[in-house]
């Protein structure tokens, strides 16, 4: 730009140049450059995101040999079995109840973090994180292990108070319980984080303005704390919502779904009857009703952001 | 409630130094022994690894005190790193884990670009379509991918299911989408002023690129490849679905999948499996413990 500015000479030569080849004078245009520097972006989103996610709905209109079209026949038989309502019933209980959990525990303990003195911080940031850095199939192994049916170091540990021992996953309620505090254990953390971040953006100036108006502890938090932090609780918790929902790891591992299905939520549902069951139309149909609550999720999120952006 | 502090002001106010001062006392106290029981939460199932890895299988079956190793043995870890098989997943998981994160790099640091600073038809709705890949969970996925994947080798007779290659194809959908999204908010907020100078320089937009948006923006993209790197190495559906032949498998399956035999289950060597297989991620958050936290808080807290 600045040297067309200071030899009119050049530009008209470089205009001369562009007329000849138009194709390279597109390949050199800003918007063409930034299209293809994009470009593999695109197609792997396209091929590998958007094109299986409609395939998806495809497959569900299929019989099990995948010959003939059924039309909702796969949702009819769903909606039939009572397998079905119960993986219904139970994705709802452990997204719910294990991101409502991991939401609380992850704030308080945030909160005990942000207490203590800033240089013990990072010491005890970097232990409470630990859960979230293994890979959830591993640390779910040493859970499994935990609660193993003849050796569990629970029970051993319990029996010393007089708790008989606990069939952590041979009973259908405990084991909704395990699958659950697995969850939290590996979710909390990620909470705990971003509301260490958030609270630290909190100025102080507020604290000492309620303190100076008599504001007790409760009141701190109720008053100030919250509406600072609404929007990255909102995020984090819908977020967690998503991955929660479709989570397969640790039931996988912990549970296979057992005892009698009473632990299977859609995703682990969808790999028995899809791949293990080789039904794959029938598989797929269970997956796609992930897709709602996804999406609810997926806009409350989205809203979020663009507000923000508009703030900015 | 403001008037009455104020007509006693002088003789209230030492005594509630005094005892906001106690207050603050007992809530650090309070503080530390709340966190000491969720760091022993937090802490149990590694360091419960830890122990039962380093016990023989006789010990094991003896059911003496689970939490106390009594005969400290290495033979579990010698059984492991002398196993053919198990250096194989160590090996598949670690290719794996390298060619994604390469892959994602070099798909994501130019995209993250030229939707930061470059516009193009389209570009912001493909900034909000970055973000909502994101949001779309493997276990929407796998079944149709697996079909796609099957169908493609019928067709071309390029067979890729079990083939550890294939994960290469498919880690990408979990890994880009967060990379891109992350590096956006990381080149919007490097100052216009700098690249523009640059471009006056007459550098090109490549250069631009490489001169002075990878170097400025380095923590985001060492947070992104951490990132990458951490999902590539604990991904667990996509491996379970489309590998099964032993050579073809990565950590977190092969363990499960092979140390796992019926109904016996030794699990001396699958804890010290778990434990291997937790390190890599382990050792790389020990050291980039702040990058990996800005890593973490940037999908929320950018953009």
């Amino acid at each position: 730009m600045a040297d067309v500015a200071l030899q009119p000479n050049r530009a008209a030569t470089a205009q001369a140049a562009r007329k000849r080849s138009s194709l390279q004078s597109v390949l050199q245009r800003k918007s063409t450059i930034a299209f293809l520097m994009a470009l593999p972006l695109i197609l792997l989103i396209a091929t590998l995101v958007i094109y299986p996610a409609f395939y998806a709905l495809h497959l569900a209109t299929l019989n099990k040999s995948m010959a003939r079209f059924v039309g909702l026949g796969n949702f009819e038989f769903l909606f039939k079995r009572e397998t079905f309502w119960l993986v219904v019933k139970q994705s709802c209980i452990f997204a719910i109840t294990a991101v409502m959990f991991k939401a609380l525990l992850g704030f308080i303990i945030a909160h005990f973090v942000h207490n203590i003195p800033a240089k013990g911080q990072r010491k005890w940031r970097g232990m409470l994180l630990v859960p979230w850095v293994i890979p959830p199939a591993m640390s779910t192994l040493a859970w499994l292990w935990l609660f193993d049916p003849s050796y569990s170091a629970f029970n051993y540990t319990l029996s010393f108070f007089g708790i008989g021992p606990i069939p952590w996953t041979g009973d259908a309620y405990w084991a909704r319980f395990s699958v659950i505090l697995v969850n939290i254990w590996v979710g909390a953390p990620f909470f705990m984080i971003m509301y260490l971040a958030a609270l630290k953006s909190v100025p102080d100036q507020l604290y000492e303005a309620a303190a100076i108006d008599g504001a007790n502890w409760w009141q701190r938090i109720w008053y100030v704390t919250l509406p600072m932090m609404r929007n990255i609780i909102a995020i984090t918790t819908l977020f967690s919502l998503i991955v929660t929902f479709a989570n397969f790891d640790i039931v996988r591992i912990l549970t296979a779904g057992g005892p009698l299905d009473h632990t299977h939520i859609f995703a682990t549902w969808a790999f028995r009857v899809g791949i293990e069951g080789s039904d794959i139309p029938l598989g797929a149909s269970v997956s796609l009703f992930m897709v709602p609550i996804l999406a609810v999720a997926a806009i409350f999120i989205l809203r979020d952001i663009s507000k923000r952006g508009n703030e900015a | 409630m403001t008037t009455l502090t104020i007509d006693k002001a002088g003789p209230t106010r030492k005594a509630k130094y005094g005892s906001m001062s106690r207050d603050r006392a007992w809530a650090l106290r309070w503080s530390y022994f709340f966190l000491i029981i969720f760091a022993i939460f937090s802490l149990t199932p590694p360091i419960y690894m830890l122990i039962t890895s380093l016990k023989s299988s006789a010990e094991i079956s003896a059911a003496t005190n689970p939490w106390w190793v009594f005969h400290p043995t290495l033979e579990n870890y010698v059984g492991l790193l002398t196993s053919n098989q198990f250096l194989r997943f160590f090996w598949n998981s670690a290719m794996v884990s390298i060619f994604v994160v390469t892959i994602t790099m070099l798909i994501s640091v130019p995209a993250a670009f030229a939707l930061a600073r470059m516009r193009f038809w389209g570009s912001t709705v493909l900034a909000t379509g970055v973000f909502l890949t994101y949001l779309i969970p493997e276990t929407l996925l796998f079944i149709p991918l697996f079909k796609m994947f099957a169908v493609f080798g019928d067709f071309t007779g390029i067979q890729l299911i079990n083939k550890w290659y294939v994960l290469l194809i498919l880690y990408p959908t979990l890994t880009v989408p967060f990379c891109t999204w992350i590096m956006i908010g990381y080149f919007a907020s490097i100052p216009k002023e700098l690249d523009e100078a640059a471009i006056i320089d007459g550098a090109s937009w490549f250069q631009t690129l490489t001169r002075i948006f990878i170097p400025v923006a380095l923590p985001g993209l060492i947070a992104a490849t951490i990132f990458a790197f951490t999902v590539s190495w604990a991904q667990f559906l996509y491996p379970l679905v489309f590998t099964t032949s032993t050579d073809q498998l990565v950590m977190p399956v092969g363990i499960i999948t092979t140390l796992i035999k019926g109904d016996v289950f030794n699990w001396g060597q699958i804890m010290t499996g778990a434990l291997l297989g937790a390190a890599p991620p382990l050792i790389i958050y020990a050291f980039l413990m702040d990058y990996y936290i800005a890593g973490l808080t940037a999908g929320a807290t950018k953009g």
